[in-house]
């Protein structure tokens, strides 16, 4: 995959989850050239995926939208063909638009209402999303983007 | 409280909460005043529920308010397909507050973010009911002199039991010692009971009704219904064990009360009305207060 002069790579993105990225990020509508990899040899996780995007640049709210699929993935800043930062992506406080709550009966899979999230870790440490609005709790396996 | 909505119990403090109390508590003493003249009060029931929506319109009209509304959402415009939306923004146009049950969890938060005037949730969905968890806590202090340090059982369905998890999370604040008294597929779901631990406090969890009897201060009575059982059979297996009659509360404590958030349907029988420790009908009756007080100070007129 060619190096970009300018924007950003994500590297060590779960393969699995480079489409999901894409889409979170809205990549899929961007009018920046996008390059993406998937199924590529990782030493630290086997296979991985990458997605490299010119002449754009994330700011970390946003980078951090990515934590609940791809936890392990690193933000690398490019300018000039140089490495300027490296970053992991951190999971957030709150989640806001990109999750559906697990709810059927919640008012945000009733009517045009934005999702908004609180993340919390319970008693077995396991990731969970607490709705602001039924509040009632989704567990990362139930986990669904919208 | 001015200008502020009452969506959930979980945005109240301890000291938020005794404050209301105190103020229904001189609502009581003077339950008829005229200092909601000239308020106009939309009460919006898009689920049908007489009792809360009585005890909130006499509330109301005992202080001199008005009241505009519906009693279900057949009757309103959600019939031609209005939003939620659509309904409070109308309806903030033409009263000082708006009282609204929904069918819909979470109803309540958002018609709080969208209203330009303040809302008080009456039930949204399998959600909240804070009015509901405030009337108990009043009943419950009243009754005993005090919130702290009391044993309280909670008995019947504790799994989809809406007043009981709110309750549950509110006493929490209160040092009270927990007794849950379900057959096993009903117990109190673990998300609640992570609260109690949080806490520091104490649960116990009972099959057996008889077993909490001599220690409890609040019985707090709920109805199983058939229709939690997948299977009829387990619903015939249990559903005479949790019915309270008069005689099983024959060495129970003297101050003991029973508490039920109504309507009742066969799970207290009525033998047990005229027993001094049926509190259920009096605890109805402060659900006035307390929402006469809600209603005051949200408005900034108590």
């Amino acid at each position: 995959m060619s190096a970009i002069e300018n924007g950003t790579v994500i590297d060590h993105i779960p393969a699995e989850s480079v489409f999901q990225v894409i889409r979170i990020l809205g990549l899929d509508k961007t009018d920046k050239q996008v390059y993406f990899g998937i199924n590529l040899e990782s030493k630290k996780f086997g296979t991985k995926g990458i997605i490299k995007i010119s002449e754009k640049y994330f700011e970390n709210v946003e980078v951090n939208k990515i934590a609940l699929v791809a936890p392990s993935a690193t933000m690398i800043e490019i300018r000039d063909f140089e490495v300027v930062s490296k970053n992991n992506v951190k999971i957030p406080e709150t989640i806001e638009k990109i999750v559906k709550c697990f709810n059927p009966n919640c008012i945000t899979n009733h009517e045009q209402v934005e999702t908004k999230f609180r993340v919390f870790y319970d008693e077995n440490n396991d990731l969970k999303l607490a709705c602001r609005y039924c509040e009632k709790n989704t567990s990362r396996a139930n986990v669904v983007f919208l | 409280m001015k200008n502020r909505s009452l969506v959930s119990i979980n945005d109240f403090t301890k000291e938020e909460i005794i404050k209301i109390l105190d103020l229904a508590e001189s609502f009581e003493k003077n339950p008829r005043q005229n200092i909601l003249n000239g308020k106009v009060i939309a009460s919006l029931f898009f689920e049908p529920s007489t009792r809360t929506r009585l005890s909130f319109e006499s509330a109301v009209q005992q202080l001199g308010g008005s009241i505009i509304g519906f009693a279900s959402a057949a009757t309103s415009s959600v019939q031609k397909g209005e939003t939620l939306k659509d309904t409070i923004l109308t309806v903030s146009n033409y009263s000082d507050l708006i009282v609204m049950r929904h069918h819909v969890d979470g109803s309540a938060r958002y018609a709080s973010e969208v209203a330009s005037v303040p809302i008080i949730n009456a039930g949204d969905g399998a959600n909240q009911h804070p009015t509901q968890c405030l009337l108990d806590l009043y009943s419950i202090r009243k009754t005993q002199g005090t919130l702290d340090n009391l044993d309280i059982a909670f008995v019947g369905d504790l799994k989809y039991g809406r007043t009981v998890h709110s309750l549950t999370i509110a006493l929490t604040m209160f040092n009270t010692r927990f007794h849950l008294v379900s057959p096993p597929e009903l117990k109190l779901p673990s998300a609640v009971k992570r609260h109690i631990k949080e806490a520091n406090l104490q649960y116990e969890q009972y099959t057996d009704f008889m077993d909490v009897m001599p220690k409890c201060d609040i019985i707090y009575m709920t109805r199983i219904q058939r229709e939690r059982f997948p299977d009829p059979l387990d619903y015939e297996k249990v559903k005479n064990a949790y019915i309270l009659q008069n005689q099983m509360l024959t060495g129970s404590k003297d101050k003991l009360k029973v508490l039920h958030p109504l309507p009742r349907v066969n799970e207290i029988t009525t033998d047990v009305d005229s027993n001094p420790k049926a509190y259920y009908f009096e605890q109805a009756l402060n659900g006035v207060y307390v929402r006469q007080a809600l209603v005051a100070s949200i408005l900034g007129l108590a």
